[in-house]
């Protein structure tokens, strides 16, 4: 009986097992509103500290996807990877791998309304998992466009 | 002074000044578009004029788009008769992962993979979702971005289509 059970799951199973094997590995979800407000930086601050050339320079990390980035995407700023899927996570955990733990760091996303998006707390989290101490996350409450591109902040295009 | 001088280089691009209206309000044409959609077929936005359009930009990743793309395909369903046309714009990186959610969600219309060309034509699809209302002679009625009142959207889409 529990033999002929199984042999009837079989073909479930299969499936089961190929549709985990063909879906893009994602991170757990975890949401926006996670982050610490301390670690927050608003966009007209991120925009001020990029008009001032004695400020000193961060490393600012888009981790979000990659079509928007190319349309817009914040000068200087890197593209890592979405930071909702595993291979996004580990891009970025590589991009830092050797920089000292104290490096000023910007991660911003935009992709999606602030609350939905599925990037960019997986970031800050993977970034205070090495132990990063100056990690600040760009609030963007509804998209980048809204956000940060129609308040005329700066903006670059391409890769 | 190079990052400063960046800023002033970039700065007064105007990426997300969606097309959708001009200066008077008057709504503009869409812009014309061909992709091959998940099923290689061509699809092009000028073959629907003489529809009403919905053209809805979105990802597998992005949770209010899965809200909103079983009601599209409900639309469809009802509207269709009508005039409606959904077409669906993904954002994601590669088709392997749309074509398992075209299945999944039981959609009923047209999907073709976007690109960063395409989002620039539109004036930059810089967050999703973001859904264009195009009417029977090419014209953007109605840009919805983010998360849209469904049931008013549906009552406008209803009110644009011919009474029975």
């Amino acid at each position: 009986m529990k033999h002929h059970a199984l042999t009837a799951l079989c073909p479930y199973a299969f499936s089961f097992i190929l549709l985990f094997s063909l879906a893009p590995a994602s991170a757990q979800h975890v949401p926006a509103a996670s982050i610490p407000t301390a670690d927050l930086i608003q966009p007209a601050d991120l925009a001020a500290n990029l008009k001032n050339a004695s400020a000193p320079k961060v490393l600012i990390l888009q981790v979000g996807f990659r079509k928007l980035y190319e349309q817009a995407h914040i000068p200087d700023s890197e593209y890592v990877g979405a930071a909702g899927e595993d291979a996004g996570l580990q891009l970025l955990r590589n991009r830092v791998a050797k920089l000292p733990k104290d490096t000023a760091i910007v991660i911003y996303c935009g992709c999606c309304p602030w609350s939905h998006c599925p990037n960019i707390a997986a970031a800050y989290n993977a970034l205070h998992a090495q132990r990063f101490t100056q990690v600040k996350v760009l609030y963007i409450a509804d998209n980048f466009g809204d956000n940060w591109v129609n308040l005329g902040y700066p903006v670059a295009v391409g890769r | 002074m190079i990052l400063a001088a960046l800023c002033v280089t970039t700065s007064v691009l105007s990426l997300a000044s969606a097309p959708s209206f001009a200066g008077d309000g008057t709504p503009r044409m869409a812009p014309d578009f061909t992709r091959a959609d998940l099923k290689g077929n061509s699809l092009s936005l000028h073959d629907y004029r003489g529809k009403l359009v919905l053209l809805n930009f979105w990802a597998t990743w992005c949770g209010p788009c899965l809200t909103e793309i079983p009601r599209f395909a409900a639309w469809q369903n009802t509207y269709g008769a009508a005039g409606l046309r959904i077409v669906g714009i993904s954002m994601d990186d590669a088709p392997a992962q749309v074509v398992r959610a075209y299945e999944k969600y039981h959609l009923n219309y047209p999907v073709a993979m976007g690109d960063a060309d395409l989002g620039r034509l539109f004036g930059g699809v810089l967050g999703l979702p973001l859904s264009y209302l195009i009417d029977p002679e090419g014209r953007i009625i109605g840009r919805y971005q983010g998360e849209p009142d469904l049931k008013q959207l549906e009552l406008r889409i209803r009110s644009l289509l011919p009474r029975p």
